[in-house]
């Protein structure tokens, strides 16, 4: 019997499934389309042989048989030798081929043998067929070694495409960014611009809030003007009878009166004192106007609160009375009479206090419509007190409508209004906070109660520089803090 | 004649005792001050039949003139009678709405201020002539 080196199936067999695992196994469709192309067709190279085999009538077990097979197997091994020594840049493929060295040796050698007809029973004790053992146990084991190089490899291969993908996932996500940063740039660019708009407008606003509200004190303003002027010239002209009848006095000579002549001396000085008195509080009041429409210039001059209050409490008091003639109120002042002089912006607390002492006569105005009869007396009360705490206070109370519950959160913020359209711009308030807070870092705050009336309660610290700080960063819109309590 | 002169401004009372100075001195004009409506009420409750002409200004803090005028129509509506004083409305605001409303409330008459006190002293001394004269 002769030695079955190979089991009974033709080698070309099982060369088929050799190759098809090797082509799989080192990817040669990508890596060599050409030899995975002919190593594909490996099968028509095994007809003719086949054909051969059955025209001779050989067996499979004959030695014609055995004689073609060899040489098969010598020439697979080669092409398999062919297809590793071409790829061995890959490491599975190095493997393989030192895998392979000793069983190719093996088929090689064992040609002649073939030939000679010099097949033997298998038998350990033959030193070839130990070889051939040891090279197929080789060829097993270098196998299994490439199978785990070449799936590292592709463990590897696998890393670095994920590596890869999020590479490019990153430059997309980079150019997103960058796109979006684009956009957020000139969002913002176009947001400065429209601040910058809303600033403007801002500013005219307030110029054409000063200038409302000069409209309505226009009226109180001459009504002011009015009383004084008529003072002076009144005076003017009663000294001047005097001055007459002191002349016709003198003429008399010895006949002359001097105790009259005294007494007319002393009128015609204290006419002159009132003549400057009234001319005095004339201009104040054209100061006072001229003020409240210039621009403020923002500086902080010692100022007299008091008289602050009491001139725009009454240009406030006429500028109504002149809308409303048949309107009324009691004036109640209670100035402190030690009250220091306040580091301030004259015409912008002027503003403020015009502000209050509108909303306050527009507030009894309201109610006197509401409850007409002798039992509500329409009151406006300015008090200024000197704090402990180095500050001067000055309210504002009327005994009006008070401040509906729904709208007290709201009454400091711009354009905010419970008047009519067309009766109130809205930011007379607003502007109000900002002097007050913003301006003099004082506080602005109000007790309401409805049906009751309402007290605005201004504080300023006396001087700028022992002021507590401005709270850093504070919005550009005020936010409109306030005290509410109810007075009783 | 006791006039009673109701100004809130409180040099009208200088003004007033200069501009009749000599009517004054002459005893045919006696003036008194109030320098509010309020004031004005006291002073007329404390000389009921001494005042016989009033002559206010209307817009006063307080009580309005027109209101004191509504109170002396008031008082001095239920009889027995001390002879109504008559007011004179003094005004800086010389709209026709305040003017009917003061007519209507039984004023005299009604001056636009500035006053002109040639025309005021001129009525003056004629109310004081019928005032001053015996009566029939």
């Amino acid at each position: 019997m002769k030695l079955i080196i190979f089991p009974p199936i033709p080698s070309i067999l099982v060369s088929l499934f050799v190759f098809l695992a090797l082509r799989h196994f080192l990817e040669l469709r990508e890596r060599a389309p050409r030899l995975n192309w002919l190593l594909k067709y490996l099968w028509v190279l095994a007809l003719p042989l086949l054909l051969v085999v059955r025209i001779t009538g050989s067996r499979w077990d004959t030695g014609v048989f055995w004689q073609i097979d060899a040489v098969y197997v010598v020439l697979m091994v080669a092409l398999a030798g062919v297809v590793l020594i071409r790829l061995r840049a890959l490491q599975p493929a190095r493997t393989l081929l030192v895998a392979l060295a000793p069983f190719a040796l093996y088929a090689l050698a064992k040609v002649p043998d073939v030939f000679l007809d010099n097949l033997m029973v298998f038998s350990f004790g033959n030193p070839a067929d130990i070889y051939w053992l040891f090279s197929i146990a080789w060829l097993v084991g270098g196998t299994l070694v490439a199978y785990k190089q070449q799936t590292l490899l592709q463990q590897q291969r696998l890393e670095h495409e994920l590596e890869a993908r999020i590479k490019a996932r990153n430059q997309e996500l980079e150019q997103l960014v960058e796109e979006r940063t684009a956009s957020l740039v000139r969002q913002a660019g176009e947001l400065r611009e429209t601040l910058e708009e809303l600033r403007v407008t801002q500013n005219q606003l307030v110029q054409s809030e000063k200038m409302a509200s000069l409209g309505e004190l226009t009226a109180g303003i001459a009504h002011e003007i009015q009383n004084p002027l008529n003072f002076v010239t009144n005076f003017a002209d009663v000294s001047t009878e005097l001055l007459g009848e002191l002349r016709e006095e003198q003429q008399r000579g010895q006949e002359a009166d001097p105790e009259l002549e005294a007494e007319l001396l002393t009128d015609l000085e204290q006419n002159l004192t009132k003549i400057t008195h009234h001319g005095h509080r004339a201009a104040s009041i054209v100061r006072g106007m001229l003020e409240h429409s210039r621009a403020s210039t923002g500086e902080r001059l010692p100022t007299d609160l008091n008289q602050l209050a009491d001139e725009y409490l009454r240009l406030a008091y006429h500028g109504l009375r002149a809308k409303n003639k048949s309107f009324n109120a009691t004036l109640d002042t209670d100035l402190a009479p030690d009250l220091p002089l306040v580091e301030a912006v004259g015409p912008d607390v002027g503003r403020v206090l015009l502000n209050l002492f509108t909303n306050a006569f527009y507030a009894v105005q309201q109610r006197r419509e509401q409850q007409p009869g002798p039992d509500y007396t329409p009151t406006v009360r300015v008090r200024t007190r000197l704090l402990p705490g180095g500050s001067v206070q000055i309210s504002v109370r009327d005994n009006g409508t008070g401040i509906p519950e729904a709208v007290r959160q709201k009454i400091f913020q711009p354009f905010f209004t419970t008047k009519p359209t067309g009766q109130g711009t809205g930011l007379g308030l607003s502007l109000s906070y900002d002097i007050i807070t913003k301006g003099h870092n004082g506080t602005l705050s109000f007790v309401t109660e409805e049906g009751q009336g309402t007290e605005f309660i201004i504080e300023l610290p006396l001087s700028a520089r022992n002021s507590p700080a401005p709270t850093p960063g504070g919005p550009a819109v005020n936010p409109a803090p306030q005290t509410e309590r109810s007075s009783g | 004649m006791n006039i009673l002169v109701v100004d809130d401004e409180l040099d009208v009372r200088a003004l007033f005792e200069q501009r009749f100075r000599r009517e004054i001195r002459g005893g045919q004009l006696r003036f008194a001050f109030a320098h509010s409506g309020e004031e004005a009420l006291d002073y007329l409750h404390e000389h009921a039949s001494e005042v016989v002409l009033i002559l206010s200004d209307i817009n006063m803090p307080g009580m309005s003139g027109l209101e004191l005028l509504g109170h002396i129509r008031q008082e001095y509506a239920a009889p027995p009678p001390p002879a109504p004083p008559q007011v004179m409305m003094l005004t800086a605001y010389g709209d026709d709405d305040s003017r009917r409303q003061a007519l209507e409330l039984g004023a005299s008459d009604f001056l636009t201020k500035p006053v002109d006190f040639v025309a005021l002293k001129q009525k003056l001394l004629q109310l004081a002539a019928h005032d001053d004269a015996p009566p029939l």
